[in-house]
């Protein structure tokens, strides 16, 4: 209490500097005073009494500095009068204090946004209760989508049977139709859910309610829906009342009877469902019946294991069952071994997304090493010019741990400062970056505290690292060498200036062959024959699903618009295919040899992708017809069924045999190929080459569909040329047009991000090498003027000029750049998890490392080594 | 001429407070000459702790100081003990009381008595 009351008045006497001298000096007065009365009446001279009261009474300096150190906070003070005195210095220095602090700023800024989104993506728990023990079911290897686990049915036998989970939710997650709300309808996408969904998660709705078991009973009995809270804002206007409404989701009504709380967002990081509603539902929104169905694979399977229940234990479990169920359905079920996996990650994506941004994590991490080394050495510089102005602190008797300690404000003072700005501006570009949403889907990246606390420590840790170089200079050195013969430390063979400048050119060169591996890599993706031609198509996409017609009417519309959007002046070809290559869809249908007696899924050959096409589609995606021909509107049901297939599929099926004219059998139709198309990538940029079976749209039941349109004309016009002609044919259905090419921008989304994440940090290492390197080489000739000077009074020629110069910082970087070049070569499994196909050994990225090495030390250098050149030896001479 | 010992650390706080327990407000010089004569001038008060020693109970609020005049009728500072200051040193006595009497039980205790104890 009293202790607590004592410091906030030592604290207050320190801010308010209150200075209380006039009392402690009366005070001391009358102490002598008394003294001196006492001695005269003791019988002394008053004189004698005056001088023996002062010797009693001691040093009135030392009383008065005790009587400081009592009143104020004396560790306070110092550390204020050291601060104000390292604003004072680097006020005086500003192009180093500005150099400094951007160095620092980038550096921090850099580790800041890595470690944002790191943070949000991969250190963020899903939001619900013990997400730790929350498992996601995945098949071994069958890649049915990068998510779906297993049937309906199955799921079902899953969950009665196993004796290891405590729960297990089902969910569906590629819903999506039409919700329609007073007269407004909208796209939404969402989760089909088992009734248990939110009680396994243990989620709270902040308003409403959630379903629940008890709420279904069998099919179509429980027509709810809970609304996201983002839906609920930007449609429903967050109103309170909306809760009991009626809304209709593909023309059937539901009753929204909760709000999900901003926080939850569903079991995916990338993927924010809009709505969730019951599975035993799932017939109103969706085409066809999953429910009661073995072979539709449509479920992801979540589930919490019972207490001290390990994952190994649940994995065998399940493989039983998996097993049990093949015997049982040999039909159908093919026994697929299952792990478990957290959710979150796009399913094994998350091993790609975390190798990936620990990869960046180190790359930015060493961003920040470069700079604090060149930090070290500008500091270094600076203590070394100093050495005078510390010396003679030193010979005056300020102690060497307060001038290593006034070092080490200096140092803390600029990287807080370094540090604030790059938190500011990596708070800056990520409320950008999470505004312009690049990221795939709707992840948000706060700063929260934990961001907050890296970013502190990142900044005394530089702080640290660059401020005890100097310190360490200072601590070793003696004053009476340092005032008599100046700044001589130069004159050593190897300083630890240079260590630190040839780690930092390392550490550049390592960042440069990161980007440039990066560039090469993305070029190369650019590159990858796609199959097709996205520049110069445009898709347009209409919901014909709500129109009330029979398939054939519906047929007869399709081509009617088709031909229409042909008819469009500066329109070379149209047609649709039912979904375009990289947007997912139906992919592992089973292909038969003709003549299979069992249609199992072990007896099939192949799993190939399937597209249902109108005639002209090819021709609109610029997709290369090899052989044979294209569909015509002629194959009809009534006509034999005919595909096209890519060449992976005719070699995987037929090896050199000639495609055309075979058959195979495709959901139970003997089928015939009359044509081959060119490979091409279907499902994503890294996939090696996929069987693709097209097939005509008049002999499916798939009405669902793109319009492809290739044209002459600018994507603008054409989009509302495309608008005007197909709502002339089909009037009152929503219809969304965009270009091919736009279309495409999520695919691309991690090479790009790649690509400029690693192109800026080479760009910053780059810039930190030409500082480093320009700051040693100007330091350099500025500390060797005079001597400099004699050599050319003596003779010297041009050349050794130069070397003497500009020579080490010339070997460092010599050196400094093999070392970061192998480190590179090296560190390829690094480059691996974030760059596809990296490839550090490449010719071209070795070369490109080399031509921009030598650039920088060229550029760094050349203003300092011209100085060196321009030395005027007398007018040197002259000076001192 | 006999040789003065400076204050032991520690205890210059608790002679402060109960001479101005005993003689009630005093001035700096007052407390000064009163611990010396108590001890018998075997005690010196260095001021350079005594004057930052006032400050600091004053801070702890053990103490409440104001000008007045002396007895030669001159201007000092005297110091006077607030009801804080009575129980910081009823405490401080206590402490004290208590290291004392372990001090002096070590020199009362004899080799046999510690065997004697150890056996039993």
């Amino acid at each position: 209490m009293s202790t607590l009351k004592r410091l906030f008045t030592r604290l207050l006497n320190v801010t308010t500097r209150s200075r209380s001298d006039e009392r402690l000096r009366e005070e001391m007065d009358s102490h002598i005073a008394a003294q001196t009365e006492e001695n005269i009446s003791a019988g002394m001279t008053p004189e004698q009494a005056r001088r023996y009261a002062r010797l009693k009474f001691g040093s009135v300096e030392a009383v008065r500095e005790g009587y400081h150190a009592e009143k104020g906070l004396p560790f306070l003070e110092t550390l204020l009068l050291d601060v104000r005195y390292a604003l004072r210095v680097l006020r005086k220095s500003p192009a180093f204090t500005v150099v400094a602090l951007i160095t620092l700023m980038l550096g921090i800024g850099a580790n800041v946004v890595v470690f944002g989104v790191l943070n949000a993506v991969l250190l963020h728990p899903l939001d619900v209760s013990d997400p730790q023990n929350l498992y996601q079911m995945r098949h071994k290897q069958w890649a049915m989508g990068r998510l779906l686990t297993t049937s309906y049915p199955a799921f079902e036998d899953l969950r009665r049977r196993n004796t290891t989970f405590s729960g297990m939710a089902g969910i569906y997650g590629y819903s999506h139709g039409g919700l329609s709300w007073r007269n407004a309808e909208m796209r939404v996408s969402g989760d089909e859910v088992t009734g248990n969904y939110f009680d396994l998660l243990g989620v709270q709705p902040q308003i409403g309610r959630f379903f629940h078991i008890a709420d279904e009973h069998g099919p179509d009995s429980a027509p709810y829906v809970v609304l996201s809270d983002a839906l609920w804002r930007s449609r429903f206007h967050g109103d309170r009342d909306v809760v009991g409404a009626t809304v209709e989701l593909n023309k059937h009504p539901f009753t929204v009877i909760g709000v999900a709380s901003a926080q939850f967002h569903g079991t995916e990081k990338f993927r924010w469902p809009d709505y969730w509603i019951p599975m035993v539902n799932e017939r109103q929104v969706e085409a066809g019946d999953y429910l009661h169905s073995r072979t539709s694979i449509t479920v992801t399977v979540i589930g919490r294991l019972k207490p001290g229940m390990m994952p190994q234990q649940a994995t065998d479990d399940l493989n039983a069952i998996a097993a049990q169920l093949a015997k049982e359905y040999p039909e159908t079920d093919d026994g697929q071994q299952l792990r478990l996996i957290h959710p979150g990650l796009i399913g094994d994506e998350g091993d790609v997304i975390r190798g990936f941004l620990y990869g960046v994590t180190v790359l930015a991490l060493l961003v920040l090493a470069a700079a604090c080394a060149n930090l070290a050495t500008l500091f270094a510089a600076r203590a070394a010019d100093r050495s005078r102005e510390l010396a003679l602190r030193v010979a005056l008797g300020s102690s060497r741990r307060r001038l290593v300690r006034q070092l080490l404000t200096e140092a803390v003072m600029v990287s807080l400062m370094g540090g604030a700005a790059g938190l500011g501006s990596a708070y800056t570009l990520l409320g950008v970056l999470n505004r312009s949403s690049p990221f795939a889907g709707s992840l948000t990246v706060s700063v929260d505290a934990r961001v907050y606390l890296v970013g502190l420590t990142l900044t005394l840790g530089s702080a640290l690292l660059f401020g005890l170089v100097p310190a360490r200079q200072v601590w070793q050195s003696s004053p009476v060498q340092m005032m008599k013969s100046g700044p001589v430390d130069s004159l050593r063979r190897f300083a630890l200036r240079d260590l630190l400048l040839g780690v930092q050119v390392a550490i550049c060169t390592l960042l440069v062959t990161a980007s440039l591996v990066a560039v090469r890599g993305m070029v190369r993706v650019l590159h990858v024959p796609l199959g097709f031609q996205p520049q110069g198509a445009m898709l347009a996409e209409m919901d014909l699903s709500q129109v009330e017609q029979t398939g054939d009417e519906a047929l007869e519309k399709k081509k009617a618009m088709i031909e229409a959007l042909r008819s469009i002046p500066g329109v070379t070809a149209a047609g649709t295919v039912s979904r375009t290559p990289m947007t997912g869809g139906m992919h592992g249908i089973p292909i038969y040899r003709p003549g299979t007696a069992e249609f199992k899924l072990k007896n099939s050959v192949l799993a190939p992708y399937v597209f249902t096409m109108s005639p002209g589609y090819l021709d609109a995606a610029r997709t290369r017809l090899l052989s044979g021909r294209d569909v015509s509107w002629q194959d009809t049901a009534r006509t034999p069924y005919v595909a096209i297939v890519n060449e992976t599929f005719a070699r995987k099926m037929w090896g050199e045999t000639p495609a055309i004219g075979q058959r195979f059998v495709i959901g139970g139709k003997l089928t015939e190929v009359v044509g081959l198309a060119e490979d091409g990538k279907y499902h994503d940029m890294q996939e090696p080459s996929q069987p693709v079976v097209y097939l005509p749209l008049l002999q499916s039941d798939d009405n669902e569909g793109v319009f492809v349109v290739r044209s002459r004309l600018a994507p603008n016009e054409m989009a509302a040329a495309l608008e005007r002609t197909l709502s002339g044919i089909e009037p009152n259905v929503p219809i969304t047009v965009q270009s091919w090419s736009d279309s495409l921008a999520g695919e691309l989304f991690p090479a790009r991000a790649a690509t400029v994440a690693l192109g800026v940090m080479g760009l910053l290492a780059a810039m930190l090498a030409v500082t480093g390197i320009f700051g040693m080489a100007a330091y350099n000739v500025s500390r060797r003027m005079k001597e400099l000077g004699i050599r050319v009074a003596l003779g010297a020629r041009k050349t050794q000029v130069m070397s003497a110069a500009v020579g080490r910082p010339m070997v460092l970087l010599g050196v400094g750049s093999v070392l970061g070049l192998l480190a590179g070569i090296f560190a390829s499994r690094l480059l691996g998890q974030i760059v596809y196909q990296a490839n550090p050994r490449d010719p071209v990225v070795v070369g490109g490392v080399v031509l921009t090495m030598t650039l920088l030390g060229i550029a760094a250098s050349a203003i300092p080594a011209r100085r060196a050149l321009a030395v005027d030896p007398s007018k040197l001479m002259r000076e001192e | 001429m006999k040789q003065k010992r400076d204050v032991q650390q520690g205890t210059l706080a608790l002679m402060v407070l109960k001479t101005l327990d005993v003689l009630g407000p005093l001035h700096g010089y007052g407390i000064a000459r009163r611990i010396e004569q108590i001890s018998g001038d075997l005690l010196s008060v260095n001021q350079g702790t005594l004057y930052p020693l006032l400050l600091r109970l004053e801070q702890e609020g053990a103490i409440q100081s104001e000008w007045g005049p002396s007895e030669s009728n001159r201007r000092a500072r005297f110091y006077r003990m607030t009801r804080a200051g009575h129980k910081l040193l009823e405490a401080e006595k206590r402490d004290w009381e208590q290291t004392a009497a372990i001090i002096a039980r070590f020199f009362e205790v004899k080799a046999v008595e510690v065997k004697a104890q150890d056996l039993a």
